[in-house]
């Protein structure tokens, strides 16, 4: 390993040199606010080693993982959203289990295994930081003790996401038959004719527990379940950073392997996000679970941003723009879900989440700050200017446009449109007037504080989001 | 300065709200009022200030440089006359809600103020993307106040108000990202700024800038609305609290009406000329459908709003009549069917508020009750049915006289049209102020000081539109001749 090697991996370093400390750190000091600072701690100085990582210019290490801009900015959006499921867990979690100071150092690792999967570019930093997330992600499901949604959840989770990993693996295992390299760029021009089959064959097996983890149509099956089950906070992150991560590998897969060179791979990423837009907001448009709801939103949400995935991949499509968009997006998934969950946790102090949608009438008039944040995020996941939701929106259909995606557009516009109907519920139940029975509920003033700070975000990065764009072309054009 | 008013818009939003918390209920009102009557006296200033190339005031920088995408704010003749119509309809949407509601002023207050500032930068914008970002941000205040202080059928209204405009606008993004590529494809330079896409629009094959136009065409004809788009408005207009109402008939239609002349018509010339006849049929259809649907209402507010469906015909008529009398037309109609439907909106939410009913059944004699009430009603509805001498009679005459030009057989349907609002707008003041006073009303609050001052005001618009419409005329003049699209 190079110097610059090393200091291209130092955020890497300060995470995982962190956890250790902190497992000792706890051992010893069974203390819950050292835990939680000290994972506070431990991400933000990973965000601080970011900037001299990203001076190190782009790092292959060992043929695993590359460290570019496109896999710090991932990091970077991991730690922060990290940092707050940390902040919302805080007073979430004292209501529901007894032991808390692990929580944190999971909530660490799950992080430095996504960081990994963001960087991978052969199969075995893949599925490195795959498993190291999804362990982790088990554990963290399943946290609250004696109450049975989580661990129900966390059982069906458990079980077809090792499902899923094994299907990736064994389309690995064929693809590694083909190419003989783990690396995901092959040389296509050696592959005898009659192996192509099995090439395919492997690659569809791989996308297909890819998507599965992205919880596409017709692969979302677990979905909801494990949403609603799921503690809320452990949910945001389920649904922002486990997907977010996956997202990014697959897209790294998709351009270096050059997946879409054959038409087939097209076809079924474009057949795949019509199923999800559409069926994912058909789906949302029945529940009355805000968890549920949100799980089915994300469905539809995933099927959009595959829209970028096929731009930047493509062979007649348009590769920086298709990345930039991709990560545009995901920054604006991931501010809009996270400030939905906190709300969804900040209002749930008892052992029962707040998931019903009946528990947020009149909650304008109960707690302006939570309700304006959670009608933001609602606003904002429907697509409506003034908040981020419509710039990635209009990134979205932007790419599109340019890249000719009009099938993936159009089934876009006609989702967006199924959409408005259910975010507008949560809209109306939350401006209704209030009924004189609900009590008033008590809410921890840093968890409202973080969805409050999420809910600026989002309206400052719609009104301005030209930093936000300005960060991403440094870090795209110099990774 | 235009960028300006519209910050003071959304800034006086924030702090009525806050105003009521901290100073009282009464703050609210107070300080939106200050500030419609600040941006009207702006919108005055520009217009005594003079023109300079046909703008009275324009300002641009740059908003997010990746797309192209600028902040271009212009005010020629059509923008002023329309901000200023915006912000009067601010005062009178203001003063008509005055006491109408119990609890929640400052929020009510917010939404006001920030459904004018979408209006006003959708009137002032010379940026597709902007332009856009308006028109959307104009709608999710006037949600909240369909859906928070409407009537009975509050959820229903304001969810299919928001489903309508948000699909058609969904296709009009569609359309202009495609415009944009497209010219992007043609020029090798992505821009979303009006004039730029306007001169690049010649260069797309005829079947893209067909189907381009449509899309701004259905968004601009479900906001206007017309004939078949328009099944969102009598329940919108209906269930929205007075002040809502008058919003949504005075300016947010006039927003689908100007889209139409500054957009849909211009960006696309030729392919609006070969749709111009459809238009003229859609216009033709609309007011003699919301003419007939008008007569057949019991309920004062529905009426009301259909006779809008009817309004709004005359606007999409005179445009794509394509000539300069038609557009005169449509300006002039929008601007007085502002003051009149502004005002019959607010007799509507006056009698709500007394009789707690909008039945005209359960109305009848309230002359006797309230003379100057009666007189008001009187005034508009002989206004609203185009009589010579008030504002509507020049928009529509003017419409017809376009029209006729084009297509004779569409002109005299649309003036049968005429003939159809005569018989609803005095069925409407028959059963509800004239014949036997129902014995069930013992008496009822005539207007007083606050609400004659702004209907006193509304008649002298309309009167002087009526008498000496020339000035008006002639500041839209400039901006119909600009847009380039009349022979």
């Amino acid at each position: 390993m190079t110097l610059l090697q090393a200091q291209a991996l130092l955020p890497y370093f300060v995470l995982s040199g962190g956890i250790a400390l902190l497992l000792v750190l706890v051992a010893w000091l069974r203390s819950e606010i050292v835990a939680f600072a000290g994972a506070l701690l431990v991400l933000f100085a990973a965000l601080f080693a970011l900037p001299t990582a990203f001076e190190a210019g782009a790092q292959v290490v060992d043929g695993i993982v590359r460290v570019d801009g496109f896999a710090l900015f991932f990091f970077g959006l991991f730690a922060l959203a990290a940092a707050v499921t940390a902040i919302l867990a805080f007073r979430y979690l004292p209501a529901r289990a007894a032991h808390r100071q692990e929580f944190y150092i999971l909530l660490a690792i799950a992080t430095l295994g996504a960081a990994v999967t963001a960087s991978a570019v052969n199969f075995a930093g893949f599925m490195l930081g795959l498993e190291v997330l999804s362990v982790s992600l088990y554990v963290m499901v399943a946290y609250p003790e004696d109450a049975k949604p989580p661990l129900e959840a966390a059982a069906k989770y458990l079980v077809l996401s090792g499902a899923a990993s094994s299907t990736i693996l064994f389309g690995m295992a064929l693809i590694y038959l083909v190419t003989g390299t783990l690396a995901f760029a092959y040389d296509g021009a050696e592959i005898a004719r009659n192996d192509r089959a099995i090439l395919v064959l492997g690659q569809a097996l791989l996308l297909a527990g890819v998507f599965f983890k992205l919880s596409l149509v017709p692969f979302h099956m677990w979905t909801p379940d494990v949403y609603q089950g799921a503690p809320a906070p452990v949910t945001g992150f389920v649904a922002t950073v486990s997907k977010g991560a996956v997202f990014a590998v697959l897209l790294r897969y998709a351009l270096d392997a050059d997946l879409f060179h054959s038409a087939t791979a097209g076809s079924m990423v474009v057949l795949i996000g019509v199923l999800s837009m559409i069926g994912g907001n058909v789906l949302a448009l029945l529940q009355t679970n805000i968890k549920r709801l949100l799980a089915y939103s994300s469905i539809a949400h995933m099927g959009y941003l595959l829209i970028a995935l096929l731009v930047a991949g493509a062979p007649d499509g348009n590769r920086d723009l298709g990345v930039e968009t991709a990560l545009v997006y995901l920054v604006g998934y991931f501010a809009m879900t996270l400030a939905a969950f906190g709300v969804v946790t900040a209002l749930s102090r008892t052992v029962e989440d707040a998931e019903e949608l009946g528990a947020y009438t009149g909650l304008l008039w109960r707690q302006p700050v939570l309700a304006a944040v959670l009608v933001a995020a609602a606003l904002s996941l429907a697509g409506i200017p003034l908040t981020v939701g419509f710039i990635v929106k209009f990134y979205v259909v932007a790419a599109g446009v340019e890249g000719a995606a009009w099938t993936l557009v159009w089934a876009l516009i006609v989702g967006s449109a199924i959409g408005v109907y259910y975010y507008l519920r949560i809209v109306f139940a939350v401006i209704k007037r209030p009924t004189p029975d609900v009590a008033a509920t008590r809410t921890a003033w840093e968890g409202v504080l973080a969805t409050a700070a999420l809910g600026v975000a989002m309206v400052a990065l719609g009104v301005h989001p030209t930093p936000l764009l300005e960060l991403l072309k440094a870090m795209l054009g110099g990774g | 300065m235009i960028l300006l008013a519209i910050l003071l818009l959304l800034a006086a939003g924030v702090v009525a709200w806050a105003s009521e918390r901290f100073i009282g209920a009464n703050a609210p009102r107070w300080v939106s009022l200050t500030a419609f009557a600040a941006g009207l006296a702006w919108a005055a200033f520009e217009c005594w200030s003079g023109a300079a190339d046909g703008l009275y005031a324009a300002q641009s920088f740059e908003w997010i440089p990746r797309f192209g995408i600028n902040v271009i704010l212009e005010l020629d003749g059509l923008s002023l006359l329309l901000v200023a119509l915006t912000m009067f309809l601010g005062i009178v949407a203001v003063v008509s809600s005055w006491d109408e509601m119990e609890t929640g002023h400052g929020f009510f207050q917010f939404n006001i103020l920030w459904v004018m500032a979408g209006v006003v930068g959708v009137f002032t914008a010379m940026d597709l993307f902007l332009f856009f970002f308006f028109w959307e941000v104009m709608l999710i205040p006037m949600y909240f106040l369909i859906a928070i202080w409407g009537h009975e059928n509050k959820g229903y209204a304001s969810m299919k108000f928001f489903l309508f405009t948000q699909i058609s606008g969904l296709l009009m993004l569609l359309a202009i990202l495609a415009l944009v590529f497209f010219t992007q494809a043609a020029t090798g330079e992505v821009t979303f700024g009006y004039a730029a896409l306007k001169n690049a629009g010649a260069s797309l094959p005829a079947d893209v800038r067909t189907w381009l136009m449509l899309g701004f065409f259905v968004a601009f004809a479900t906001k206007l609305p017309s004939v078949p788009f328009h099944t969102w408005l009598p329940d919108a207009h209906t269930q929205a609290p007075t002040a809502g109402s008058v919003i949504l008939a005075g300016i947010l239609l006039k927003t689908g009406a100007y889209g139409i002349i500054r957009f849909a018509v211009p960006l696309f010339p030729e392919a609006s000329l070969d749709f111009a006849w459809w238009g003229m049929l859609l216009g033709a259809a609309s007011i003699l459908y919301g003419g007939v649907m008008a007569f057949s209402q019991s309920d004062f507010k529905r009426l009301v709003a259909y006779s809008s469906i009817a309004h709004m015909g005359f606007v999409l008529l005179g445009v794509y009549a394509f000539n300069e009398q038609g557009m005169q037309g449509a300006v002039m109609t929008m601007i007085a069917h502002g003051f009149s439907t502004a005002a019959l909106f607010m007799m509507a939410g006056a009698l709500q508020q007394r009789l707690h009913t909008r039945e005209m059944s359960r109305m009848g004699g309230l002359w006797k009750h309230a003379p100057r009430m009666g007189v008001m009603t009187m005034f508009f509805v002989v206004a609203s049915v185009g009589t010579p001498g008030l504002g509507n009679f020049v928009g529509e005459f003017l419409a017809l006289l376009g029209a006729f030009k084009q297509n004779v057989w569409l002109a005299v349907a649309a003036t049968v049209g005429i003939v159809v609002a005569a018989v609803y707008g005095l069925h409407l003041l028959q059963r509800s102020f004239q014949g036997e006073p129902n014995p069930q009303i013992e008496a009822m609050d005539d207007f007083g000081f606050r609400e004659m001052s702004v209907m006193a005001l509304m008649m002298l618009g309309l009167v002087w539109l009526g008498v000496y419409p020339q000035p008006v005329l002639e500041m839209s003049a400039a901006t119909i001749a600009g847009l380039g699209v009349l022979p």
